[in-house]
């Protein structure tokens, strides 16, 4: 990468967050590859460098290993393998980039699940000589439960079956027949060398075959406008602002990040879950007021009437309203080892709202390597991912998952240990 | 069609306003570990925006280590009254006099380790329930993996094998009585956001990030600034240089770069042109491969 790609002083102000998850095992180059994009886009420092020279000697390895950059904790690096999600950053003159690299072993689903869940692009590997596996299938099982808007399949170490097309063809349309099962919109193949660099940064000279964009070029354009919900106006109030200074002796703002839809002042909104209805007066900034906000800024509102709001609530507009639940379908992924109890109340948490839940019925577990439906063993524990009908104490204000991320999603906390058991996706 | 897309430092700030809510919201007594480094500086910056047009609502806790650059000092001193904020100080002396850490001794001694101790006992004596960060994930290898909202028992401990999973931007800070959290709204950010946003709103800073005149001494491959608190060998010179910090840690473990850096602009150019970590320069960083991931157990920043 020349020097012209590193962002500058001017670019940097007009880049773009991409938030991307990576899944994979030891040896399917995963760590290659993420050492690479942060390499050839000079992510990587000196002395970053040189502390992993110095380890990679120390562990008499001859070439310098480049996935000792992407392990964090001592007992990672001791077993040379990852075991929580870690977060890596680097920036082209277009984008920012957020990598959520985690573990690819089925024990780790619920690593992969949390990487997923803020994703907006899953790149998946795979090993060019072993085609589509079991975990292939995980991945991509995964990423279409979270609902992960694109889908990158990387078809690596095409250096060790001669770059050969007909190799990479047949991957892709065995993919193309297991993938028609699943629910993602975007899908795209590129057939790289993270070892070698062909397709990640720079065009391949080995495989002119192949028309398509390489993998940082596809990370820089990919369309991402429309990964947030721009319709149902949605806005769950995460405090009140009251100042009650002289100044601003009457102040009342609602205070919470746009979750879905374009506010605006004049805007006719209904407050859930009273029903009370009043007018968007202003949307203030500590930088001003604003004519218009949507997901994901967050910003505080006033309205024209005196009402009765806390956190919790949720303000909409009138026209289009969330569903008011108590009785909610939920495809869950089980955190803790300790599983699901019978009759056992969990605290459920849905955008700013608290209440407390039961799990009423488990309707089936997921094989999350074939999606197959199990309706008999209802056994749950960690890394499980099940469908289940939870009762609620007080009616939730919710969108499906699909239709928006932010008021479809929830988690259940254990009331004994405080510990987070359990994610959903809302049906 | 209009295009309803945040540039990435407006995303970044969204997400940062987010967690501080969520923090005043979730928690009954939350304050800002604030060291006077560019980190703290903004994430005071990000709090004042979170609940304008009220005052910020933490108040901010600076653990004085007695070695401090009286620049720092200022700034802080500065900062508090125009916030109007609550200033709690915990003063690593007193730990010492208490007889509750005891000093490091030799050449490279310093107070980074035993400040550990006079950090927890402020919490405890405080009974701050969510103690507010500036520390960022690709600060270093261990923090890679810490949480934005990241539980400490009732010792105060970081059990990095058994962090709570954060899904979505549904935080979990739910603790019993006596543990508290670490928060952490920067954690996406780089070095490199941090300067531009502080570059894009004129944040103020102190001044010891822009390049100006010091007595320093070359030792652990950077320049030491010369102060009351280090002993200097008979071999070592002292020199006067032009030079920055590009952190603010203790003044006996931070090191200075040479630089002509004397703006804002010229900052971030240095900062997008150069070839290591910021942490590079610390001392404290560099006794082990794990010394982050060791002090963060103990409980640590």
């Amino acid at each position: 990468m020349s020097e012209s790609q590193q962002p500058t002083a001017n670019s940097y102000l007009d880049m773009e967050l991409l938030r991307f998850t990576t899944a994979g095992s030891v040896d399917d180059g995963k760590s290659t590859l993420i050492g690479r994009l942060l390499f050839d886009s000079k992510s990587i420092f000196e002395d970053q460098l040189d502390q992993v020279k110095q380890t990679s000697e120390r562990k008499g390895k001859s070439e310098v290993d480049l996935a000792l950059l992407t392990d964090g904790l001592k007992d990672e690096r001791e077993q040379g393998i990852t075991i929580d999600v870690a977060y890596r950053y680097f920036a082209t003159p277009k984008r920012k980039f957020i990598i959520a690299d985690t573990p690819g072993h089925i024990q780790y689903t619920r690593n992969m699940v949390t990487g997923a869940s803020t994703a907006n692009v899953a790149l998946i590997l795979i090993d060019a000589r072993k085609g589509v596996i079991e975990q292939t299938c995980r991945h991509s099982i995964i990423a279409s439960l979270l609902k992960i808007p694109h889908v990158i399949i990387c078809v690596n170490k095409m250096d060790l079956v001669d770059y050969d097309e007909t190799v990479f063809s047949k991957i892709k349309t065995d993919y193309e027949n297991f993938a028609s099962k699943l629910d993602v919109q975007d899908v795209r193949f590129i057939p790289i060398s993270a070892l070698k660099g062909d397709s990640v940064v720079n065009r391949s000279e080995n495989m002119p075959w192949f028309e398509g964009s390489t993998l940082l070029y596809t990370l820089e354009n990919i369309h991402i406008g429309s990964d947030q919900n721009h319709i149902d106006c949605r806005f769950p109030v995460q405090t009140v602002i009251r100042p009650q200074t002289d100044k601003y002796h009457d102040y009342r703002g609602y205070a919470g990040r746009i979750a879905g839809g374009i506010f605006k002042p004049g805007d006719e909104v209904t407050i859930l879950p009273s029903g009370f209805s009043s007018k968007i007066k202003s949307i203030d900034t500590f930088d001003g007021q604003v004519d218009e906000a949507f997901a994901p800024m967050s910003i505080t509102m006033t309205l024209d009437d005196d009402i009765d709001i806390s956190r919790g609530d949720m303000i909409v507009r009138t026209n289009n309203q969330p569903e008011p639940k108590q009785d909610i379908d939920v495809m869950l992924c089980w955190l803790n080892t300790k599983g699901p109890q019978p009759r056992m109340k969990y605290t459920i948490r849905h955008t700013t709202c608290e209440a407390k839940s039961m799990i009423k019925e488990i309707r089936y577990k997921l094989d999350v390597n074939t999606l197959h439906r199990n309706e008999s063993d209802k056994n749950i524990t960690a890394n499980d991912i099940c469908r289940v009908q939870l009762r609620t104490t007080r009616p939730l204000l919710v969108d499906s998952y699909r239709r928006n991320r932010n008021t479809g999603s929830i988690i259940l906390v254990d009331e004994g240990t405080n510990e987070t058991v359990a994610a959903g996706m809302i049906i | 069609m209009k295009n309803y897309n945040l540039t990435h430092l407006k995303e970044l700030e969204a997400e940062s306003i987010f967690v501080l809510r969520e923090v005043f919201a979730q928690f009954q007594n939350p304050a800002i570990l604030f060291s006077g480094g560019k980190d703290s500086i903004v994430v005071t910056h990000l709090a004042r925006k979170a609940f304008h047009p009220a005052k910020i609502p933490f108040p901010l806790v600076h653990i004085d280590t007695g070695h401090n650059f009286p620049e720092t000092m200022k700034f802080r001193d500065d900062l508090v009254e125009e916030l109007g904020a609550r200033l709690v100080v915990g003063s690593v002396q007193k730990s010492i006099d208490e007889g509750k850490a005891a000093e490091e001794k030799g050449k490279n001694a310093s107070r980074n380790v035993i400040q550990t101790v006079t950090l927890l006992d402020t919490i405890e004596e405080n009974e701050f329930d969510a103690c507010i960060g500036g520390a960022r994930r690709d600060e270093e290898k261990a923090r890679a993996k810490e949480r934005f909202f990241s539980h400490r028992d009732e010792f105060g401990q970081w059990d990095p094998k058994n962090q709570r999973p954060e899904l979505w931007n549904i935080f979990n800070g739910k603790h019993n009585f006596g543990e508290h959290f670490r928060v952490f709204p920067l954690s996406n950010w780089t070095e490199m956001d941090v300067w531009q946003y502080i570059l894009a709103e004129q944040i103020q800073i102190p001044s010891l990030y822009f390049a100006h005149e010091r007595e320093v001494i070359w030792r652990n491959n950077t320049w030491l600034p010369v102060s009351d608190f280090i002993q200097i060998d008979e071999n070592e010179v002292v020199e006067k240089k032009n030079l920055r910090f590009r952190t603010l840690g203790d003044i006996t473990i931070t090191g200075g770069n040479e630089s002509e850096a004397d703006t804002l602009e010229k900052i971030v150019e240095e900062v997008a042109a150069a070839r290591n970590t910021e942490r590079g320069n610390r001392a404290d960083d560099k006794r082990s491969e794990t010394s982050m991931e060791d002090r963060k157990k103990e409980g640590y920043f």
